[in-house]
């Protein structure tokens, strides 16, 4: 009643009307916030780019093309990370530079990882140095330092997939892709390097224009025309034919190939006259007399299998179901108001709930373990298949070094340019058999049974087709 | 007296803000749309574009639109879902912690499990007498409503 009396219930209205009014801050303060998210998301809505530069046939530098398009391009330079998965993804490792190579930082190496893998390329450079391979930032540095360079001379061919290419082929050949193609394959890689600034780049996969997807790698243009022409389609054109959809596999399928370089011209040539598969891709070896190197331990003409994610995921379920490399390697994600396709390119175990969640309603432990146990059966299955083909190596040596004559090792040599080209194409491909789990599981137990035949063959037995083993000869064990 | 007379004011002031600022907010956001039964209101926001769309497509979109599976059938429970789901929403999206591929919570996948059952009441009894009942309708039917 009097101001000064009874303390209690004077105390008790103020801070009633203190927490009242914070309670009213407060919620000020979330209304506040929803009211500029949603108008901040209207905003967005409204238009889904805008044209800050002009971009044309000619424009190489993506960081001007990020100016349009600032979200995708974040994505892009993302690509430096280097996180490890289960069987995949580069871990940093510190090297000192020098002046040959001013790398501070490199990807483990795998050959220390797996010596066998010094065994099956004896006398490759690949035997020389080979690391697990970083993101798309690093494509060009990686290249151009490895110490492969230095074993071998390296032709500007490799410069289709280890950098920006577009530009560059159109100014060397005044124009023409194809032409300025043909020019690059017959440099050296030094000369080559110097025509080349950036890795791959927005223009690569991009109208600038339409902003639609092109494919711009002409070995990738005549390797379709190949496999399409060996299924009764003349002519065929990637960029007038294709649908959005395949396109969306086709523009990465330009560069994660096998190939080889065809003739003294080197020219990049995916063989996929006969198919895709690892065996149409070997009959194709097969009849052309194709070799990359010969074998240093055992004279055998051995190739080399190089990264067929393309051609893996084609035998696959996904294939089969219409998803495409982008659905599970650069999903789409929100960006606020705007969708947009994720250009930080990855292993989609990194990025579950985008890449897999769409399709696939289990939870992201779930679907991982699901996808590692594919890859340990396949990474189990391929140690096998490792352990038949150096066997048959040694075997093969011990032989040469019995004296044993060129026609009598030739049935073992194929054998081991068989098996051998077999195991690496699930080894070189990057999803330790998640593309197609079943055709790389096929593909490893053809290997191992090649290897294997070649020990026998070793030994004066062959196996007949009925895959019953037979002796050839009396007297032999 | 006087410092309780601006205690009062200060509150007043306040709440006279709040109610100002939500109304506008309300208003701005299309928030009487959501107490109809219009689908389009679902699509309100961006993130429900693509489930709206594939609803068009959907094999129910001419017969139970988003509130009919997603809300309960009686007038009070109804709108507790609503008020319920409009809270989290905005809460989420405000805070922007949620992921790009959305995932139905345990209850409302009861509430839209409860509705499958109301309209196909007579098949549903005949499948729960055969398996003692707990299957869910939406585990095989995924996209009876729209893709995930």
């Amino acid at each position: 009643m009097t101001p000064t009396g009874s303390p209690g219930p004077g105390l008790s209205n103020r801070r009633l009307a203190l927490i009242t009014g914070l309670v009213l801050a407060v919620v000020i303060v979330g209304v506040v916030a929803l009211l500029v998210n949603i108008f901040e998301r209207k905003q967005e809505g409204r238009n889904p780019f805008y044209r800050v530069v002009e971009l044309d046939d000619t424009t190489e530098d993506p960081a001007i093309w990020g100016k349009n398009f600032p979200f995708q391009y974040d994505g892009y330079k993302r690509t430096v990370d280097q996180v490890r998965t289960r069987f995949g993804g580069s871990e940093a490792v510190p090297r000192t530079p020098t002046a040959a190579d001013p790398r501070s930082i490199v990807a483990q190496s795998k050959l220390e990882a797996d010596p066998r893998l010094k065994v099956m390329w004896a006398g490759y450079a690949f035997a020389k140095d080979f690391r697990e391979e970083r993101g798309h930032a690093f494509m060009l540095e990686d290249q151009t330092f490895t110490e492969r360079q230095v074993v071998v001379k390296q032709p500007g061919t490799c410069m289709q997939c280890h950098g920006s290419i577009y530009v560059p082929y159109k100014k060397l050949g005044d124009g023409d892709l194809t032409r300025g193609f043909e020019k690059m394959n017959q440099m050296s890689y030094a000369e080559a390097r110097k025509l080349v600034s950036h890795p791959i780049a927005c223009i690569d996969c991009h109208d600038p224009g339409t902003m639609a997807l092109r494919v711009t790698r002409p070995a990738f243009l005549e390797g379709m025309r190949a496999l399409k022409a060996s299924q009764g389609i003349p002519n065929y054109d990637v960029n007038a034919m294709a649908t959005r959809q395949e396109m969306r596999a086709f523009v990465c399928g330009q560069c994660h190939v096998e190939y080889y370089f065809k003739g003294p011209e080197k020219r990049l040539v995916y063989p996929w006259a006969k198919g895709l598969s690892a065996d149409s891709i070997l009959a194709y070896y097969g009849e052309s007399h194709h070799k990359d190197w010969v074998h240093a331990t055992t004279g055998a003409p051995v190739l080399k299998a190089q990264h067929p994610e393309f051609e893996m995921w084609n035998q696959g379920i996904h294939a089969r179901s219409g998803v495409t490399c982008a659905d599970c390697h650069m999903p789409y994600m929100r960006v606020g108001g705007l969708k947009i396709s994720d250009h930080h390119v990855r292993s989609p175990l990194l990025n579950i709930n985008r890449a897999c969640q769409q399709c696939h309603a289990w939870p992201e432990e779930e679907l991982k373990a699901r996808v590692e146990r594919i890859q340990e059966r396949t990474f189990e299955l391929r140690n096998r298949a490792m352990n038949a083909l150096v066997d048959l190596i040694h075997d093969l040596e011990a032989a040469q070094q019995a004296g044993k004559s060129d026609a009598e090792l030739e049935r073992a040599r194929t054998l081991q340019r068989q098996g051998q080209f077999l195991l690496d194409f699930v080894e070189a491909e990057n999803s330790s058999g998640f593309h197609a789990p079943q055709e790389a599981a096929r593909i490893l137990g053809e290997s191992i049974d090649l290897c294997r035949q070649g020990q026998l063959a070793l030994r004066g037995f062959t196996v007949t087709r009925a895959g019953s083993p037979a002796a050839a000869g009396a007297g032999t064990h | 007296m006087g410092s309780k007379a601006n205690w009062v004011l200060s509150l007043g002031v306040l709440a006279g803000a709040a109610a100002g600022l939500g109304l506008y907010t309300f208003v701005y956001a299309k928030g009487g749309s959501y107490l109809t039964n219009d689908p389009a209101a679902c699509a309100n926001c961006h993130v429900m574009r693509e489930y709206y769309d594939a609803w068009l497509k959907s094999p129910h979109r001419s017969v139970a639109a988003c509130n009919d599976c997603h809300t309960p059938h009686t007038l009070v429970p109804k709108y507790l879902t609503k008020a319920s789901n409009g809270w989290h929403h905005s809460f989420a999206f405000t805070s922007g912690r949620f992921p790009d591929q959305l995932h139905i919570k345990a209850r409302n996948e009861a509430v839209t499990e409860q509705a499958c059952r109301s309209c196909h009441e007579p098949i549903v009894q005949a499948i729960d007498a055969g398996h003692g009942g707990g299957i869910s309708c939406i585990r095989c039917h995924a996209s009876v409503g729209h893709l995930r």
